[in-house]
């Protein structure tokens, strides 16, 4: 009851969730429809190339929300945000390497490819429950989940802030870099999991479960940008956003900070799952290399030029970067590091709120104008 | 007075032993000994052989080691010369006996090879083992008796005796004493025996240890094999001798290790504790800052290829200077706009990165650029046959003290480190005083950065230089400064060393990986105890 409410009120009162939203709905009826039921001959086809690669760039906006909740509303700078995506994303790959059975290089039924090619006799413990998919969803969820529930309730508590969580938050992330990189671990080492078949049954390589994924994608987009939208209009939202800004004063005024905070980060933590989970069967691969800070880093800067402090600002920040980066490195690979790198220092400097910070301030400019200076938020 | 005549009489008796074998013979004489090879009798070359065993300088034991491995030939047309020759792609490389210069590359066929037979390579190894026994140069010695110890058979055993009765040298004489109870181990003499079981007891040579473990090998009820109560507590004792020495030695070697990594890490992340441990800024470009060190050695090398000895002389200066003007202009250019922001330097720094990044690759071409190492970084120096340490890993050692000492000085001692210092610590303030605050940070920045660059130096001589380096070292940075406590540089001193030697001592049972990995987690864990490190700041300074 209550959320329905919510969702009235919001297209209601905010414009920009109302197109969001009404932009959102029209891409996950009008794609899968110009892909499947348009003739490829067609001026209005679109490929399914480009449907996985929205879907890509769709779950990245996911991403972007949950480190947007945490950076941009709690004060939280992670910089291994990408490792629960790509823990969300392993837990997504175990189920559908177990879904190709027998029909590995090897043939057997029980054991994944590089398991054998080991020398290993049985599954790991580790592994049993990912055949079902319900478990491997859980998974995905809990899995992110716990482990930002466990580096929370010890950071949070020992109010490790600003810079220094920063840095071990990339600690973390470094260090599940190697230890996936090891093949020992049990996860396919530096190839990681890939050479997928089916999920529940479809064949992932066929158009109609491609847009499948897009759809799901987009549902779940909506449904996680809701969700976080909920949350930061109530009231818990608005302690998190008092302790972005004061954290002692919020902790003086009677709040229990470090509970607030381990909350925010555990649901994004699990959103950011989601995303994973979301991504591997999409792109078809998961491996190491989607734990590297470098990877948390890039993330950082969608939030940044979308605007952080706005969900819809980290959608599309996500969607922007990530569409220039597709056309950069076809385009021209050797100039693309050189566009980033100029676009960090460039947002940094000049657009400290971002794309949504220039719409906002155009929009305003109208009325009156109200910009004030960027002032101490990040710290 | 005693020592005095008993030296005399080893120097007179050393004299007496050698005498017969220092014929002194010139180039000359030599080459008319030598051209006896010629001959195609193996009789006749057996004497010249001989001949050339009494003449028993550098030139017969050079003619002996080529002749023994098949390397000597003589030409077929005039002038007819020995010579030594080399396989090369196009036929054979001579060069001449004397003196060694190369006559140039001839036809294979131009030549014929001098033949040698059993008999001939028998005595070609004794004359060998013999001159290089008695070889001036005490390490050529050691090694002799080294290359022996493996048959120290009836014809060596005399050699040893009879060396050991005139070597002065601790270390030569030592090696002697190994070999000939290595020859005595199984002597029937059960007091021979046991002194020899005892001396090898003294040995850190391979070879000691694997002759005295058959001693005490055990059958399957436990019991062991060898009957002679005395013998076997012997060997017992002498292996338990030999193996908690290895294991000091090892423990010696890890630390060795642990320090050389950590004497690295203080480079990597000692300009990082100046920029943001001092001055609050979250560089990512850190790294890079290290490459642009590392390609300036390269670069400095290029241009003086003739001179590799002094070019690390050369380039560390000059590293100091490009990275330091780099790293004023990212200050200038970026930072300035940023202070008080130190995530968002973060970000705009690591834009940075990606673009010198970038620009190297553009530059240098996205492959690793090797640099050469001079010849006095390389080597190693050997403390006892199971301990050696290398040159180059001592050098960065020593290197990397001396830079931190250079830093610690400049920020306590001069009028700068004291704006540095007063700006970090109460920025308005020390602007109230008259401190240009913006100059002080283009300068600090510049040193941080600069100090990058000479890490760059160092590590060229490590690892490989190329477009990726300064991302390996850049969280390693971090955590240093993170875990010695920011602003604080001591602390980033202690945590380096720690660390590196941390890191080593779990690699031996956990793997490289692991230990990374458990190093970090214990970083995770350790700030959670002491979020400001392990030497926090404190006071005002600590607030922001």
């Amino acid at each position: 009851m209550e959320n329905r409410s919510f969702i009235m009120n919001l297209l209601a009162n905010d414009i920009a969730a109302r197109w969001f939203l009404s932009a959102l709905l029209t891409l996950g009826i009008v794609v899968p429809f110009c892909n499947l039921m348009v003739p490829q001959d067609s001026w209005f086809h679109v490929s399914t190339y480009t449907v996985t690669l929205l879907g890509k760039y769709l779950s990245y906006a996911l991403l972007a929300i949950a480190l947007d909740l945490v950076w941009g509303y709690c004060g939280i700078l992670s910089l291994g945000h990408a490792a629960f995506f790509a823990l969300g994303g392993y837990a997504m790959g175990m189920y559908l390497m177990r879904q190709i059975g027998d029909r590995g290089v090897y043939g057997n039924p029980e054991l994944p490819d590089f398991m054998v090619f080991l020398n290993w006799s049985e599954l790991p413990w580790y592994w049993t429950g990912f055949d079902m998919f319900w478990f491997a969803m859980l998974m995905a969820l809990l899995v992110p989940g716990l482990l930002a529930y466990l580096f929370g309730w010890l950071a949070f508590r020992s109010r490790v802030t600003g810079v220094y969580l920063s840095i071990i938050t990339q600690a973390l992330t470094f260090a599940l870099l190697l230890a996936f990189f090891r093949n020992e671990m049990g996860f396919g080492g530096n190839n990681g999991l890939t050479d997928f078949k089916e999920i529940l049954g479809f064949n992932l390589q066929s158009d109609g479960t491609r847009a499948g994924l897009f759809i799901s994608t987009v549902l779940f987009l909506g449904l996680g940008y809701l969700v976080s939208r909920y949350i930061v209009s109530s009231k818990m939202g608005r302690v998190v956003v008092a302790i972005r800004d004061a954290e002692d004063r919020t902790r003086f005024v009677g709040y229990k900070v470090e509970s607030f905070k381990l909350w925010i980060w555990v649901f994004s933590a699990m959103l950011a799952g989601i995303a994973g989970a979301l991504y591997t069967p999409q792109v078809g691969i998961i491996n190491p290399g989607e734990f590297s800070p470098l990877n948390s880093i890039e993330l950082v800067v969608w939030v940044a030029v979308g605007g952080r402090g706005t969900l819809i600002g980290a959608v599309i920040g996500a969607v922007v970067v990530n569409f220039a980066k597709t056309f950069f490195t076809a385009a021209a690979p050797e100039i693309w590091l050189f566009f980033l790198g100029a676009l960090f220092i460039f947002v940094t400097i000049f657009m400290p709120y971002g794309i949504m910070g220039v719409i906002k301030n155009l929009t305003q400019r109208k009325s009156q104008r109200v910009h004030k200076a960027p002032a101490d938020e990040a710290a | 007075m005693k020592n005095i005549i008993t030296l005399m009489l080893v120097v007179l008796f050393g004299w007496l032993v050698t005498a017969p074998m220092m014929v002194q013979a010139d180039d000359r004489e030599f080459s008319v000994i030598l051209d006896g090879l010629k001959k195609k009798s193996f009789t006749e070359k057996f004497s010249v052989i001989e001949k050339l065993e009494e003449v028993g300088d550098e030139r017969a034991l050079k003619v002996f080691n080529y002749m023994l491995e098949g390397d000597l030939f003589y030409e077929k047309l005039a002038p007819n010369r020995i010579v030594f020759a080399e396989k090369v792609e196009d036929g054979l490389a001579i060069f001449e006996v004397l003196g060694g210069q190369s006559l140039g590359v001839v036809s294979k066929r131009a030549l014929k090879k001098i033949k040698v037979n059993n008999k001939l390579r028998g005595k070609l190894r004794r004359a060998i083992a013999k001159l290089s026994l008695n070889h001036k140069d005490p390490d050529v010695r050691r090694d002799a008796v080294r290359a022996i110890f493996k048959n120290v058979d009836a014809i060596a055993l005399p050699l040893l005796t009879e060396r050991l009765s005139v070597e002065t040298e601790e270390k030569v004489r030592d090696a002697i004493e190994v070999g000939i109870a290595l020859s005595e181990i199984e002597s029937d003499d059960k007091q021979v025996r046991l002194k020899a079981i005892n001396v090898l007891g003294d040995s850190l040579e391979s070879e000691a240890r694997s002759a005295l473990l058959p001693l005490v090998v055990k059958d399957e009820t436990g019991k062991y094999l060898l009957q002679d109560r005395e013998i076997l507590t012997a060997a017992l004792k002498s292996v338990s001798r030999i193996n908690a020495k290895l294991e000091y030695n090892s423990w010696a070697e890890t630390l060795y290790f642990g320090l050389s990594l950590g004497s690295v890490l203080l480079l990597a992340a000692i300009g990082l504790a100046i920029t943001f441990g001092v001055m609050g800024v979250i560089n990512m470009a850190h790294g890079e800052l290290i490459m642009i060190g590392a390609y300036t050695t390269y670069v400095v090398q290029l241009m003086m290829p003739n001179h590799i000895e002094y070019s690390l002389l050369v380039a560390v200066p000059t590293a100091f200077i490009v990275a330091g003007l780099v790293g004023i202009a990212i200050e200038r250019g970026v930072i300035r706009f940023l202070y008080g922001r130190p995530l968002e330097t973060l970000l705009a720094t690591f834009g940075i990165s990606l673009i010198l990044q970038q620009l190297a690759r553009t530059i240098f071409s996205p492959l690793n650029r090797s640099v050469e190492t001079p010849a006095w970084m390389s080597g190693t120096f050997e403390i006892n046959s199971a301990l050696a340490l290398t040159y180059n890993r001592f050098y960065i050692i020593i290197f990397s003290l001396l830079v931190f000492a250079a830093l610690l000085l400049i920020l306590k001692k001069t009028s700068l480190g004291l704006h540095v210092r007063a700006v970090s610590q109460n920025r308005t303030m020390a602007r109230a005083m008259g401190i240009r605050s913006g100059r002080v940070d283009a300068l600090t920045f510049g040193l941080g950065s600069g100090i990058a660059g000479i890490a760059g130096v160092a590590l060229s001589q490590l690892t490989n230089v190329g477009p990726n380096m300064g991302q390996a070292y850049i969280i390693d940075s971090f955590m240093v400064v993170v875990f010695g406590g920011v602003g604080n540089l001591w602390g980033t001193l202690v945590a380096a060393m720690s660390l590196g030697v941390v890191n080593k001592v779990l690699e031996p049972w956990a793997g490289a990986v692991l230990a990374k990995i458990l190093v970090l987690i214990f970083i995770i864990l350790f700030i959670q105890k002491k979020p400001r490190g392990l030497f926090p700041q404190r006071g005002r300074a600590a607030e922001h």
